[in-house]
């Protein structure tokens, strides 16, 4: 039973694997990442590690899929011309992920570490239960687990700030934003102008402009 | 099955991903084949939780999972706004920083 | 204070001035940076004189002490103090260095009123008097070589000192290189000295120098010659002269305090301190006096053809110098040392009065254009009339008490040093010539029309600035010579110097009378009691004989010039035309400069270009751009991994830790 189970993940890993690298389309990417995540939970389901089996299905392909989901529909499949740049590469490519599998490989294998060879020791049915993990997270691990949510939060504030909502003087390669703020504002839309008739009308001006984006 | 071969799996996976930066020229493709290498990595410390007998690498393994979902947030962030000023979502065309 | 303490303020004077001077030219008006200079100056004669007085106080073996700073370097045997030696050689030095040098600071600040480098040349001319007094205070060789080279390099800026003329600037290298040259066997002296010897310092060279010393031995003998090329170079002695004439570009109180009274006399001090060497060196002592009298005698041939004043003048002083060494040379130290200090006296005296009457021609040096200045600037003409008489040793002035001591001590020691005196005679009748010509063209006679337009109007003649060599025109900006001119007559301070070496001239003399008073050479004996030489004395009644052989010449020589330039002015011209090839010779100066030209100047640049081609491009050019080149190549090679491509460095990434895990995987075996 167990083999079959481990035979039949690990070809969706790979299968997924391989979809991911080889498609040409970004979503059918995204699709057989799908596939490969839900793989990979299965074999951690065989290795004991129920909790993290469900937070692989939750956490990648829950919240992080639907991200990608999500930015490849804003953004579109593009397609990726066939023309190499940098000499060599396609060649070296998969020969360097070939050796790279063979030295690890040959690292395992040959391994004078004998418990790689078995099973592992008989754990009880706790092994890998939110329980466990959960104390280990708040006793021992208490900082890394206080620190890792500093880095969400971090990466939340990052994403946002990066991912925000342009105006339209951000538009352009940097010289052209450096080109554009040369120039005064031309328009009667111009902050300055915008507020000097104000002041003179006394009316209160808004801080900014929000009508593009 | 032994931890050999969750070990091997691993590494084919993790090569797979290697490969795949290596050859793909799209910003969202390469950060896919990045969640491949870190789930890699993921199998492999979880296998080797079971054979120490140990939960401490299955917390190493979720930790692992909470910087790759900001690294994700973060490479996704930086790609919507590369899209928005219209440049090409070709690493290869993005190379100014040279010398 | 003791004799030393006095001498260390003698050095630090001038140096305090100098650096005052030259660091707050911005802030110190003109005229105080004048008087700041001439007084640093005359404090420290007012301290020579206290080292005089000092040294006066104790017995007369006795005068001699060093004193040292401190030790600025010991290594390996090798001990080298900033220290000075005062004794009566020096002291004798640094009274007629800082007296005559604050008459001629005096005589600058009228000279030189209207120069925009005012600042500029008391702080050089002050520095060149610290120099100097460094040199004949050094109690160590390596002391002495500093002074040396401060001199010469002092020499230099102020021969440059109108540095936007040409002529002054190739004058101020000509003048440079040479000194170095001397420089080298200064130094190389030096190096065999402590070789030999074992030390730098003067007690415990000349200590130990007649032990370790056969008489004639071939090191001891190296060592004298190549101290004599360093004080030919500085001296002007024939190889080594041509320098000097070139150097009356500079101002003339330069020429007269640096190229008359100081810096030259360096090389017949020289020779008087080490004198323990040369009586150890017969042969070198030996080319030395023939050195001397050839000088003698050639340059006072050349005085006799020059038309250019400042230029006549310094051939006499190459001349007189002839003398110096001949004297110091032959063994007449204290005679050699009188005539240094009255030849002080009435070669800067001389100098002073061609300033006068240069700048009364608008800065012309021309003698052919120069008449009847008797009547102009009746001042002036007189302290050139008593200069002149001190020069041709005219009896009683100075010069004919001092010139004559040393032929009476050659004649003395006999053999060729006879014969030396002979041309010492000749030269002696050269010197009354040649005098008294410049004297008979430029004083008597129908006053040209500088002096007339003076004598008229009580005015300078404004001429057009020119360069006197090559007659080019000139503005009056700063690197060149200031708009108004000053003569003794309108000038105090110039007048004052004047006459004050008039009185020395005339007077000095008086200290060293045969027979009567010994006043200087009681002084100065004690400090060569060393030497076998210096115990020649000859007999009262031969010095008055010579003095009277010497008297008979000098006023013959007046006599002969008052007739060929004054009675009968035809006379030359037809000597110059039955005797043109002798004529020749002299005018251009026995063919010296373009022997030194032909012989090292031309080779010297051969080879530099040679070693151009050959060597420095194809080695020295070919490493440095080599190195660069290999350099700029593998830069440009590491530079294509900076491609910009993500992917690129991805490859790179892997490939590394591919390469890694391979290497771990092969150890771990």
């Amino acid at each position: 039973m167990v083999p079959v189970l481990f035979f039949g993940a690990a070809l969706g890993a790979l299968g997924g694997a391989v979809g991911v690298i080889a498609t040409r389309n970004p979503f059918y990417g995204v699709l057989a990442l799908i596939v490969h995540l839900v793989s990979l939970a299965v074999l951690f389901l065989l290795l004991s590690a129920a909790f993290l089996a469900a937070a692989q299905v939750v956490v990648y392909a829950g919240a992080v899929i639907v991200l990608y989901v999500f930015v490849v529909a804003y953004i579109g499949g593009g397609e990726e011309s066939a023309w190499e740049p940098i000499p060599g590469q396609r060649l070296l490519a998969p020969l360097l992920g070939l050796a790279l599998l063979v030295e690890l490989a040959i690292a395992v294998l040959a391994s004078s570490l004998l418990a790689l060879g078995t099973d592992g020791p008989d754990v009880g049915p706790g092994f890998g239960d939110p329980a466990s993990i959960g104390t280990l997270l708040l006793e021992k691990f208490l900082i890394p687990f206080e620190a890792s949510s500093i880095l969400l939060l971090l990466a939340a504030v990052g994403a946002v700030v990066l991912a925000g909502r342009r105006r339209d003087g951000d538009a352009g390669t940097p010289s052209e934003r450096f080109a554009r703020e040369e120039r005064p504002p031309s328009g009667d839309s111009s902050p300055t102008q915008h507020r000097r008739v104000a002041s003179e009308e006394g009316v209160p001006v808004a801080p900014s402009r929000g009508t593009t984006s | 099955m032994s931890i050999e071969w969750y070990i091997v799996l691993s590494s084919l996976l993790f090569a797979t991903g290697a490969v795949g930066i290596l050859i793909r020229r799209s910003p969202v493709v390469i950060l896919l084949c990045l969640e491949l290498m870190l789930n890699a990595g993921n199998l492999a410390l979880i296998a080797f939780s079971r054979m120490l007998g140990n939960e401490e690498g299955q917390v190493f393994a979720l930790v692992v999972m909470v910087v790759a979902a900001c690294e994700v947030v973060v490479g996704l962030g930086l790609i919507v706004a590369i899209f928005r000023r219209r440049l090409p979502l070709d690493v290869d065309a993005l190379r100014e920083l040279r010398g | 204070m003791s004799a030393t303490s006095w001498a260390w303020l003698v050095l630090l004077l001038p140096l305090l001035g100098s650096l005052v001077v030259s660091l707050g030219f911005r802030a110190i008006p003109a005229r105080a940076a004048g008087v700041l200079g001439t007084a640093s100056v005359g404090l420290a004669f007012a301290a020579a004189v206290a080292v005089l007085v000092s040294l006066l106080g104790e017995e007369p073996e006795a005068r001699h002490h060093a004193s040292s700073l401190y030790e600025y370097a010991s290594a390996g045997g090798l001990e080298v103090e900033l220290g000075i030696y005062v004794d009566q050689l020096s002291t004798l030095m640094i009274l007629v260095v800082s007296g005559v040098s604050t008459l001629i600071h005096l005589y600058s600040l009228g000279y030189m009123r209207s120069d925009e480098g005012y600042h500029r040349f008391f702080s050089y001319l002050n520095f060149f008097v610290f120099s100097m007094l460094l040199l004949v205070l050094a109690g160590n060789f390596v002391l002495l070589i500093v002074g040396w080279a401060f001199v010469g390099f002092a020499s230099y800026a102020l021969i440059s000192f109108w540095y936007r003329r040409t002529t002054a600037t190739r004058a101020g290298m000509k003048a440079f290189v040479i000194n170095v040259v001397g420089d080298i066997g200064l130094v190389l002296a030096a190096f065999l000295i402590f070789q030999q010897l074992g030390s730098f310092e003067y007690g415990a060279v000349f200590e130990r120098a007649p032990e370790a010393f056969e008489r004639g031995e071939w090191t001891v003998t190296a060592i004298c010659l190549l101290l004599l090329l360093g004080a030919f170079a500085k001296s002007a002695q024939i190889p080594f002269h041509t320098w000097l004439p070139d150097a009356m570009e500079g101002p003339t109180p330069v020429s007269s305090l640096i190229h008359a009274a100081t810096m030259v006399t360096a090389g017949v001090y020289l020779i008087a301190r080490t004198n323990v060497l040369f009586y150890l060196a017969p042969t070198a002592a030996d080319i030395a006096a023939f050195a001397g009298l050839a000088t003698l005698l050639v340059a006072g041939t050349i005085a006799l053809a020059m038309t250019d004043l400042k230029r006549a003048i310094a051939y006499s002083t190459m001349s007189q110098i002839g003398y110096m060494i001949m004297g110091v040379a032959i063994g007449a130290y204290s005679a050699g040392l009188f005539h240094l200090m009255t030849h002080a006296f009435f070669k800067a005296l001389l100098f002073m009065t061609a300033g006068s009457i240069i700048s009364a021609m608008a800065n012309r040096q021309d003698i052919d254009r120069m008449s009847g200045f008797w009547r102009a600037m009746r001042f002036t003409s007189i302290m050139f009339v008593i200069g002149g008489l001190a020069l041709a040793a005219f009896p009683l002035t100075s010069g004919f008490f001092s010139k004559d001591s040393i032929l009476a001590f050659a004649e003395a020691r006999g053999g060729i040093y006879f014969w030396m005196a002979i041309g010492g005679y000749v030269g002696a009748l050269l010197t009354a010539l040649y005098t008294f010509r410049l004297i008979f063209r430029v004083l008597p006679g129908k006053p040209c029309a500088e002096a007339q337009h003076l004598i008229d109007t009580g005015e300078l003649y404004h001429g057009e600035p020119q360069n006197p060599a090559s007659g080019e025109r000139e503005d009056t900006e700063v690197g060149f010579p200031g708009a108004e001119h000053q003569i003794a007559e309108h000038s105090k301070p110039m007048a004052v110097a004047m006459a004050a070496l008039a009185a020395g001239a005339l007077l000095a003399g008086l200290v060293q009378v045969p027979g009567v008073t010994n006043v200087l050479f009681g002084f100065l004996e004690p400090a060569f009691h060393d030497s076998p030489l210096a115990a020649i004395h000859p007999s009262v009644a031969h010095e008055w004989r010579g003095l009277a052989i010497g008297a008979v010449i000098s006023v013959g020589g007046i006599g002969l010039a008052w007739l060929l330039w004054g009675a009968r002015p035809q006379l030359p011209a037809a000597f110059r035309a039955r005797l043109r090839p002798v004529y020749l010779l002299a005018v251009d100066k026995w063919y010296f400069d373009e022997a030194i030209d032909l012989l090292v100047v031309r080779p010297a640049l051969a080879i530099g270009r040679f070693a151009d081609r050959s060597f420095e491009r194809l080695v020295v050019d070919g490493i440095v751009s080599g190195t660069a080149e290999t350099v700029r190549g593998a830069g440009g090679i590491v530079r294509l991994v900076q491609s910009g491509f993500v992917r690129g460095y991805a490859l790179l990434v892997i490939a590394g830790f591919a390469g890694l895990a391979l290497y771990f995987l092969i150890v771990s075996q």
